[in-house]
């Protein structure tokens, strides 16, 4: 697979960083506007197939490999787990306890602010990168396989 | 009202296109649009939150769907149906459909949830308390990842471990092309 005719890979390389924006926004807004983790993690992942489909797959892969990729899903899981067990031993001791807002945050202004909420933007970012991460594995792991089939199946 | 059953009429007809057609592109392209019909509904429902995650996961979805379908080699369905497939969808639709005459009979009315009726539920406190026990003004970010995070977690971990399942499935031969590209 080469990629596609030089008008869409002009327009994607132009497109591709705002699909990027837009999701970390997406996630990094999450609790103060619609969206979240999970919305924003695959909007991350479409920006990267958009790249394979208009760039080709070796393209893709050279920008975001295949370990690389299979690392961050799970950094993201670790860290989804980390802030749920840190709640575990800090404070009121409780699973999931939302603990920088609880301690520090709660009865200040902070309510519409970026920075607002505790533990919630720290789980969106987690779960954005886990999501987005693991969907464009399983798409590249796909797009590897599917060569092979085809081989097997001429045998 | 009226949006909600001329998009409900729009799903029907996709659904029952992409049953009925015989090119597979065609089928792929008509769950697609049943999909968007979905979106649409939960964007008029007020559920903006869902409406964006059913249409992103949507895109991609159809992108893998119509990637796998444009490369093979047989696109076309032919020849009868079988009969026996077509007794037992008939029979558990059938079944699916008696049950929830029964069941909807019993959920509130349309825009009126129960715990509007009920003053010991507990999405009365999400509701009324969510901004000053989180601190987050999105009140479903609130939910999903403060009050009911162990949701949540297994969501992750069900994604977690499927993708696991897929890398270790399809590795060993990705493994062999990743060494000799070319072939």
């Amino acid at each position: 697979m080469k990629g596609m005719t030089i008008i869409v890979k002009t327009i994607s390389s132009w497109v591709k960083v705002l699909i990027f924006l837009f999701g970390i926004y997406i996630i990094l807004f999450g609790h103060l506007t619609p969206g979240g983790g999970f919305a924003g993690g695959v909007i991350l992942a479409s920006s990267y197939v958009l790249l394979m489909l208009a760039f080709g797959r070796k393209f893709a892969e050279e920008n975001l490999s295949l370990p690389v990729a299979s690392k961050l899903d799970c950094v993201g899981a670790l860290l989804f787990a980390a802030v749920a067990l840190v709640g575990l031993f800090y404070g009121a001791a409780s699973f999931f306890w939302n603990f920088i807002h609880q301690e520090y945050l709660v009865g200040t202004d902070y309510e519409f602010n970026l920075v607002s909420a505790g533990t919630i933007p720290l789980s969106n970012i987690a779960i954005g990168l886990k999501v987005g991460a693991s969907l464009f594995l399983v798409i590249l792991v796909l797009s590897i396989f599917r060569p092979d089939m085809s081989g097997n199946e001429k045998e | 009202m009226a949006t909600f059953y001329i998009l409900l009429l729009f799903i029907i007809i996709a659904a029952i296109i992409a049953v009925e057609t015989q090119n597979l592109l065609s089928a792929v392209i008509c769950v697609g649009a049943i999909g968007f019909g979905a979106s649409l509904m939960f964007l008029f429902l007020r559920a903006p939150d869902i409406a964006i995650t059913q249409i992103v996961v949507e895109v991609l979805g159809l992108i893998i769907l119509i990637r796998a379908c444009i490369s093979r080699e047989r696109t076309f369905i032919s020849g009868p149906r079988e009969f026996f497939g077509v007794v037992v969808s008939l029979v558990i639709v059938f079944t699916i459909f008696l049950v929830g005459i029964k069941i909807l009979e019993t959920l509130p009315d349309f825009g009126t949830p129960i715990f509007a009726e009920a003053p010991e539920a507990a999405s009365r406190t999400y509701t009324a308390e969510g901004l000053q026990k989180t601190g987050a003004a999105n009140l479903v970010a609130s939910v999903i990842l403060d009050f009911r995070a162990y949701d949540t977690l297994g969501e992750a971990t069900v994604l977690f471990t499927s993708i696991i399942g897929a890398t270790v499935i399809l590795r060993k031969k990705t493994k062999k092309l990743l060494e000799d590209p070319d072939e």
